[in-house]
């Protein structure tokens, strides 16, 4: 697997060099809010991907961790910064029941009851105005006027979550995700204590999105619950990139989100306001006809060229 | 004390009794062979030894321990493993890793498992096939990866639940040549069928239900023999 090394090893450097090239702003933004999505991706897909626990509420731990930055300066005028600590665990704590009240249900049910938990928490941040600041959302001051120092953050933490589900996914854990998904009642028989590694894809992945939340927070200055809680905005478009780029595969969010993203700011440009019913035919499209997404066709690919297989529904990891 | 044993087990599914005061002992060691027509609650008896469903009433013992009210996992853990009748293959991970996620149990290490893994894949026959995805096999290789999956969880007891069905004269000779090399590796072994060719070769004792309820119980040659069996098959005309 030399080949594999060089080809990491290429990627970090352009990763790290390739934003300091760039004379506009707004691209330095566009990369921050790719890594921002694949990471969102990653933490949705070692839930919704690899143990098929497809939720449609992680708004919710997005903007719990979003909030637990936000309250700090509200309410004790803390750095902002010490919600990327705080926001994490936050976000874990409320999985926790949120967890064990909803593997209690299978399938679509599951997804809505996730989905009815997200906007609970929209709902409770918009009207609990005295602790929340309600509708009004809250604003900060950034603490950098370049983007430069908020995407090396961000790409560090996308870096953490892709080896956090590189190492999940490669161990004994990846294989009773996949289990779990593949079949419940065979996994169950196989000694697999499902709702237990449920719980184990899903309090990483909300400590993840709680994390990048936080780092929202931080880098955009300014939250609501309508923003930050948004089924749309947030949930069901996290599930589009990792449908995108591919379920179940590593490479997959970060693929995701670079076309999505590149996508939506070319179909803004081209068509302005009316631009998301055309970028929604085509993300439909790209979903009926890549239903694997485009790592999962690629591994397809490649596997039938090499007549062999290296990863979880179709893609190497 | 005896080794894997149902007191009076009843499961109720709203009205219809599947399972009706139905008590046997399986010994360490034997193939021990449940034999009814269609619909006279072998599989049910499957899912409630193995924790599926609750039961209605009644008791099962396994190594002087008390296992109903424990979950699926738990049992499997304490070395019950089973099979499934309508099976359950893990469709988009490979044979290999179908039999991997059953050796998890006993090995955490990834190495460890695959070489375990392996190891059950070539007892069972199926070693050829590793790194073929599960949902493409035929259905008597489905049958294997079934059995070979439940092995990989090292298990004290084996419930089969009609591996014999659908498959050729030929697959079912492996089939039953299998069956015997588990129980020679020192497995108990349980086998449902509704064939009864099939379990009265390889069995050493067998309980014949009917309705859920036990018609007759004794060697091969005394169910095939019995009057009530005989009825129970082929209708009263034939008694
Ligand atoms: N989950 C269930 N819900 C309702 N009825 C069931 C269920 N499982 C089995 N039954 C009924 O219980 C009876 C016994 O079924 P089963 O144990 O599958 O029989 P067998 O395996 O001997 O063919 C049948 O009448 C069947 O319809
Ligand atoms: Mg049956």
């Amino acid at each position: 697997m030399g080949r594999k090394k060089w080809l990491l090893a290429a990627g970090v450097l352009v990763a790290l060099v390739f934003p300091l090239g760039l004379r506009v702003p707004y691209h330095q933004h566009i990369l921050i809010m790719i890594l921002v999505w694949a990471t969102l991706g990653n933490a949705w897909n070692l839930l919704g991907g690899y143990a098929g626990q497809a939720s449609f509420g992680h708004a919710a731990f997005f903007g719990l961790g979003a909030y637990s930055a936000g309250l700090l300066v509200h309410h004790l005028g803390i750095s902002p910064w010490w919600g990327m600590l705080l926001g994490p665990p936050v976000a874990t704590a409320f999985a926790l029941p949120i967890g064990l009240v909803c593997f209690r249900l299978r399938g679509p049910y599951f997804a809505l009851a996730t989905l009815a938990l997200g906007e609970i928490f929209r709902l409770v941040f918009t009207n609990w105005v005295a602790f929340t600041n309600g509708a009004r959302g809250i604003l900060i001051l950034p603490e950098f006027t370049r983007k430069l120092p908020y995407y090396y953050i961000m790409l560090a933490i996308f870096a953490l979550s892709l080896v956090m589900v590189r190492v999940m996914v490669n161990s004994k854990l990846g294989y009773y995700f996949v289990s779990i998904r593949e079949d419940q009642d065979a996994a169950e028989a196989l000694g697999i204590p499902a709702t237990r590694y449920k719980l184990y894809a899903l309090l990483p992945s909300a400590f993840i999105t709680g994390l990048v939340g936080a780092f929202y927070m931080n880098y955009v200055a300014f939250i609501d619950p309508h923003v930050v809680f948004s089924l749309g905005d947030v949930s069901v478009m996290i599930i589009l990139v990792v449908m995108m780029g591919g379920v179940a595969t590593l490479w997959g969010p970060a693929v995701g989100a670079a076309i999505y993203l590149a996508l939506s700011e070319a179909f803004r440009a081209r068509f302005g306001a009316v631009s998301l019913l055309p970028f929604g035919v085509l993300v439909c499209l790209v979903i009926l006809f890549m239903p694997n997404g485009v790592m999962g066709e690629a591994a397809r690919l490649g596997k039938r060229l090499a007549g062999r297989r290296e990863g979880w529904g179709g893609e190497p990891a | 004390m005896s080794y894997l044993e149902l007191r009076g087990v009843t499961k109720d599914f709203g009205g219809l009794r599947a399972v009706d005061n139905l008590s046997f002992e399986v010994e360490q060691g034997e193939i021990f062979g449940i034999i009814g027509p269609n619909g006279s609650g072998k599989t049910t008896c499957f899912n409630l030894i193995n924790g599926f469903y609750p039961l209605t009433g009644g008791e099962i013992h396994f190594r002087g321990r008390r296992i109903d009210g424990l979950p699926p996992h738990r049992i499997c853990e304490l070395g019950i493993a089973r099979t499934f009748q309508v099976v359950k293959p893990l469709r988009r991970m490979t044979v290999l890793e179908n039999v991997m996620a059953g050796a998890f149990l006993r090995e955490s290490r990834v190495a460890a498992a695959r070489r375990r893994a392996r190891e059950v894949l070539e007892f069972c026959g199926l070693a050829h096939r590793a790194d073929v995805e599960a949902k493409s096999l035929t259905i008597a290789d489905r049958k294997r990866l079934e059995i070979a999956r439940a092995l990989a969880t090292q298990p004290e007891v084996l419930l089969l639940d009609e591996t014999a069905a659908g498959l050729n004269p030929r697959e079912c000779e492996e089939a039953i040549a299998l069956i015997q090399r588990i129980r020679q590796s020192g497995v108990t072994v349980v086998v449902v069928e509704h064939v009864m060719k099939v379990i009265m070769g390889i069995s050493d004792r067998v309980l014949a239900i009917n309705f859920g309820r036990e018609i007759a119980r004794g060697t091969p040659g005394e169910i095939a023999r019995h009057p009530e069996v005989i009825r129970a098959y082929l209708g009263e005309a034939h008694a």
